[in-house]
């Protein structure tokens, strides 16, 4: 069987046997809910689907009524699609009028229970729609809340709003950044003139355009209507400027882009498709031929810093409101004729055509032009008299004026337009109605200018009389508007807007001298007649539905309800109906929602006001946001010189911030716990070894960076001789500690800062901004040297033997290099500063190595001692060795409400420094010498074994009913192998004066547990081992 | 996203550059000992927050490093100027007036 036959192609009954924009010689495959089908290049999957006759492609949000393609472009509110034929591809939210046909799609309609065809909803639509009532999701599904899942099970599945893949994405993303002079949006005729304006100026210039070709309106009208731009037909201009754009090198122009964001100081956001617009069939495939990964990028967000902006976005079409207007078969005027120019494709046999304005007219010539029957257009106006009147009845087309369809007949698509007299304001019906037979009813209320992005800043969009529409307000980014964004609708104001915009966009100056390209032109507009809501013989109460918001099923007696309900505000009507809450935003809807709540408050449009947009303006997919931001690359990872031989060693990683540390080294089988613990008892009774790399290290320079220290620091710097280290505790202003960390005199005016490894970067930045802000008379300078430096840190009563195997140039002996000092000297042949400081409690050196030769020095000192059993320890053993000796952690023991004296640290806090340092004053305030404060003490659970979980909560009465009396929690805490015990270290109410009392732990598992409050300093309080 | 000058650098430059460091030109207090608690704590806590012009402290974190305010309209997103902290900066008056944001 044939691959034509199979997809039936021949079966493309609505598809016109020449003309349109389509390759004829390009046939590709898709299918839609499991039916086979064919369209060619150059189709959208909407021209494709009418082109096939499907009519009904989904089925509305709240009623089930069935539904079809509305619109030709992103405006579209009932073709919302998922497509993907496989899990790891699935997009939903695809609008099929703004989706390229690519071979292989895989597309389905979402909304439709059990099928679009035969949806159960549909029947609750029917018959129970007068339940279904303006705030229906607020009045219904509220009560009671603990049904609350089972109605979000329903809803869910009733509004089906299509589902995302459950797998990883499997193609490529990316962004891309650019600085243009002049960024154009909207490739019309108004964009054209523009960038061509712009471009002669010499500037950079970025044109960018959502539809797969450039043209704007003439890609459907220009033909029809015959227009010719500077002496030539209107597509060949286009074809010609384009050409002429793309010579430049200085213009970057994008198809199949939509600029989804106008952000603050002229930054966009624009989402490029790439896989659908420039698919080769042969190796893109997608779903049905090819298996494996898209190759090349899929989509792509630009993001755009723009001297100046041209918005030339045009304007979307806004359909009459008449009842029952969202059978399949009710569409807007000019989608009509896109898909006749463009594609090809008749959607339909029997058309009527109601229109408020001349521009629904060229629906009719164009079905006319195809060979189909235009059975009437009924224009709403009384006594039209532009041309386009005389060329109906030139081409014997029947018109009818003072007339509307005021409601579409058939019960699963048109089949009947109800045709009324209506008097000149379109207020109400005057006289009988007549049935007409049809399949199609084109409607044109007039143009609703695409203000979207020109909200996005923060600019209110204004009513505009003579647009019958809201156009941009005013903003203080540098923008201009041109064309029917502001509600110049004929080709030649487009023109002359767009030259003139295009180079005030250029120039320095207001001035602009282009000349426009002329529009040649003989034809006579009738004025337009401003109509949203068409009358009907019956009340709108009472008439059959007339919709407003197709994707939300609002209708108009929906929103003269809730203004009798009370709701005044446009904000609140738009709330409590939904009023262009879809996905589509409400396009082709809010204009004439808006007119609704005018009409029925007895104001004017101006009054009502709109409702503003926001970001995006289309659905951008969540792959074009992340980019290439993703997996390996969402977030750096740091590593310190010596990780690889940590991984070789079966290091099992902690994150701390961006860094990887070695968390533990398990051997063998061994558990976590077994491994802690032979980790510390090796250190303890031998020497361990540490990768502290990841410390921060600040390099402070000057004659001031002395005294500079002692303001930042609480304690005194004042004496701190060189070769001599002190360990610091950094408060903020309100005396709460921040950070904290050893600094080393190298030299009078050459210090070592560590802070913690987390802190490092904004300490860096606190005491930049102290010596920037604060203290400019300061000599002191800072340099970030953490990468700079490799940290080794052993530690143990053995540290000082091995120390001495590779470093024979400095005296270790404790008389020579005592504790808290440190020395200049060389380790395992490299230049080193040794700091003899400890953080485990033993005798311990921190050996600083420039970090190219941190891997070496590792493996040196593993080489001599390894045979005295030098074991490596992560910061699990880290924490435990340090808590033992009841050492605080910045960020785990403390937490922004903690100063050094609820530490028991007062002697770290030097008051009587002449220089009133940061946080002294902070933590003089009452609320930090009051009594009952949470301070730091140690917890010794009566269970030795039993290790209580951080963060429990500390109560003194265990038998106190709930809500108990809560006086602490604990902070840090551990299982010590050494000790023979659990310890742990907390924070409890007037702790340091309850020493020896017990308080309770009762946990969420039943159990509660004892504890009793002692120092947390459970090793060693003389410092012997320290001293060694 | 802003763009932010740096009036170090001598550049406009994106957003991500830098950080925010809250109020602009809010000094030390010369002797924090002899301020009451209430002093104290309006230097510690309270800024304003006005509608239209503030000034503000930003840090140059991913450039030179540098501190210097800008002046914003907090309502339109306008920034009239940069400038660096021995530096003062008078808001052109006409360029003062709060645009609509809503």
């Amino acid at each position: 069987m044939s691959i034509d036959r199979a997809y039936g192609v021949a079966n493309q009954g609505n598809r016109l046997s020449e003309g349109g924009r389509i390759d004829r010689g390009d046939a590709m495959r898709f299918s839609f809910d499991g039916r086979r089908l064919m369209g060619y290049r150059g189709d959208t999957l909407a021209s494709a689907l009418l082109a096939n006759g499907v009519r009904i492609v989904g089925r509305s949000f709240k009623y089930g009524r069935p539904r079809g393609i509305m619109c030709a472009g992103v405006e579209e509110p009932n073709a919302i699609l998922q497509t993907g034929g496989r899990e790891q591809t699935q997009t939903p939210n695809v609008r099929a009028t703004d989706q390229p046909l690519v071979d292989g799609m895989v597309a389905r309609s979402v909304n439709g229970w059990p099928s679009v065809e035969t949806d159960l909803m549909g029947v609750l639509g029917s018959v129970g729609g007068a339940l279904m009532t303006p705030g229906f999701y607020y009045k219904t599904f509220m009560f009671p809340a603990s049904r609350w899942e089972t109605y979000e099970w329903f809803i869910r599945r009733a509004a089906g709003l299509g589902k995302s893949s459950s797998l990883p994405d499997p193609d490529d993303y990316d962004h891309k950044n650019h600085h243009v002079d002049v960024l154009v949006i909207g490739a019309g005729p108004t964009g054209i003139a523009a960038a061509l304006a712009a471009s002669a100026r010499g500037k950079r210039v970025m044109l960018i355009d959502e539809r797969s070709e450039g043209g704007g309106s003439l890609l459907w009208s220009a033909q029809s209507r015959g227009d010719v731009i500077g002496g030539t037909a209107g597509m060949q201009w286009v074809a010609d400027s384009l050409r002429k754009l793309d010579q430049d090198s200085r213009v970057t122009r994008l198809q199949y882009t939509t600029v989804t964001g106008y952000h603050d100081h002229n930054f966009l956001t624009a989402w490029e498709r790439r896989d659908d617009a420039f698919a080769n069939p042969a190796t893109m495939g997608s779903d049905l031929v090819h298996n494996g990964k898209r190759p090349g990028t899929r989509h792509r967000l630009h993001k755009i810093r723009a001297g100046s902006v041209v918005l030339a976005t045009g304007a979307h079409e806004r359909p009459l409101v008449f009842s029952n207007n969202d059978l399949p078969g009710c569409m807007t005027a000019s989608s009509v004729s896109e898909y006749i120019q463009r594609y090809a494709v008749v959607p339909g046999k029997r058309l009527v055509v109601m229109t408020a304005n001349d521009g629904g007219y060229q629906a009719a010539f164009d079905w006319a032009a195809a060979g189909r029957q235009v059975v009437a257009i009924v224009d709403t106006r009384t006594d039209p008299d532009g041309s386009v009147i005389e060329q109906a009845h030139e081409v014997g087309i029947r018109v009818l004026t003072s007339a509307a369809v005021v409601e579409a007949r058939g019960r699963r698509w048109v089949t009947g337009a109800l045709v009324a007299p209506i008097n000149r304001l379109g207020s109400f019906v005057t006289g009988d109605t007549q049935l007409l037979a049809c399949d199609t009813i084109a409607s044109s209320g007039g143009w609703s200018p695409a203000v979207h992005l020109s909200c996005h800043t923060g600019s209110r969009p204004v009513w505009d009389d003579a647009a019958i529409g809201f156009v941009p307000g005013p903003t203080t980014e540098r923008r201009f508007e041109g064309g029917s964004v502001i509600g110049h609708h004929g080709l030649g104001a487009c023109l002359a807007d767009g030259t003139h915009i295009g180079a005030r966009a250029a120039a320095d100056t207001a001035q602009a001298d282009e000349v426009p390209p002329v529009a040649d032109s003989n034809t006579r507009e009738a004025p337009a007649m401003p109509l949203f809501l068409v009358p009907h013989p019956k009340p709108v109460s009472r008439a059959p539905k007339q919709f407003v918001d197709f994707q939300n099923d609002v209708t108009a007696a929906g929103i003269e309800q809730s203004t009798r309900e009370g709701f005044e505000s446009i904000e609140h009507v738009k709330r409590y109906n939904a009023l262009g809450f879809g996905t589509d935003q409400g396009k082709t809807g809010n204009i004439n929602g808006m007119s609704i709540v005018a009409r029925a408050l007895g104001k004017t449009l101006p009054e009502v006001g709109t409702t503003v947009f926001r970001p995006n303006y289309t659905p951008v997919t969540m792959g074009a946001v992340a980019g290439a931001h993703v997996r390996d690359r969402f977030d750096p990872e740091r590593y310190t010189p010596m990780h690889e031989w940590h991984v070789q060693r079966g290091a099992e990683f902690e994150n701390v911030g961006q860094w990887k540390r070695p968390w533990y080294y398990p051997q063998g089988n061994e558990s976590m716990a077994d491994a802690i613990a032979r980790e510390q008892l090796a250190t303890r009774n031998g020497v361990g070894i540490l990768d502290a790399s990841t410390l921060g290290k600040i390099d402070i320079r000057g004659a001031d960076a002395r005294e500079f220290l002692g303001r930042v620091y609480t304690n005194a710097w004042a004496k701190l001789a060189p070769g001599r280290c002190r360990y610091g505790l950094m408060c903020g202003e309100d005396g709460m500690i921040m950070d904290d960390g050893v600094t080393a005199c190298l030299a009078d005016d050459h210090f070592h800062m560590t802070t913690t490894t987390g802190g490092a970067a904004s300490v860096l930045s606190w005491l930049e901004l102290w010596a920037q802000t604060e203290w400019p008379e300061l000599d002191v300078f800072f340099t970030s040297v953490t990468d700079q430096w490799a940290t080794l840190s052993i530690a143990g009563p053995g540290s000082r033997a091995l120390l001495a195997e590779v470093s024979d140039d400095i005296d270790l002996s404790p008389d020579a290099f005592g504790f808290m000092e440190f020395r200049n000297g060389t380790v395992a042949g490299v230049p080193a500063r040794v700091f003899r400081i400890s953080f485990t409690g033993d005798l311990s050196y921190e050996i600083n190595v420039p970090a190219h030769y941190g891997a070496a020095v590792w493996q040196a000192l593993f080489e001599h001692g390894e045979k005295q059993g030098l074991t490596p320890y992560g910061t699990e053993t880290m924490h435990v060795l340090r808590a033992e000796k009841g050492f605080i952690i910045v960020g785990q023991d403390t937490d922004g409400s903690v100063t050094p004296d609820d530490l028991g640290m007062s002697w770290a806090v030097a008051r009587s420094k002449p220089f009133s340092f940061i946080g002294k004053r902070g933590m003089q305030r009452a609320d930090c010498t009051r009594a009952n404060r949470k301070q730091l003490v140690g917890l010794r659970c009566t269970q030795a074994d039993v290790v209580l979980p951080e963060g429990a909560q500390a109560v003194r009465d265990p038998e106190q009913s709930v809500p108990m009396d809560m006086v602490g929690h604990v902070t840090s805490s551990y299982y010590s192998a050494f000790l023979g015990h659990s310890i742990a270290m907390g924070v409890i109410k007037d702790g340091l004066q309850r020493m020896g009392e017990s308080v309770w732990f009762p946990l969420a598992d039943g159990r509660c547990l004892q504890a009793t409050i002692c120092s947390p300093i459970f090793l060693d309080p003389e410092g012997e081992r320290t001293n060694a | 996203m802003f763009l932010i000058h740096c009036p170090y650098c001598g550049e406009d430059r994106e957003e991500e550059e830098f950080h925010a460091a809250g109020e602009a030109h809010i000094a030390r207090p010369v002797d924090p000992d002899a301020c009451s608690d209430e002093e104290w704590g309006n230097y510690l806590y309270f800024r304003r927050n006005p509608r239209g012009l503030h000034r503000e402290l930003w840090n140059h974190t991913a450039g030179c490093g540098k501190y210097f305010n800008i002046a914003r309209d907090t309502a339109t997103y306008v920034i009239h100027g940069s400038y660096r902290l021995d530096e003062t900066f008078d808001v052109p008056t006409e360029s003062t007036a709060t645009g609509e944001r809503s």
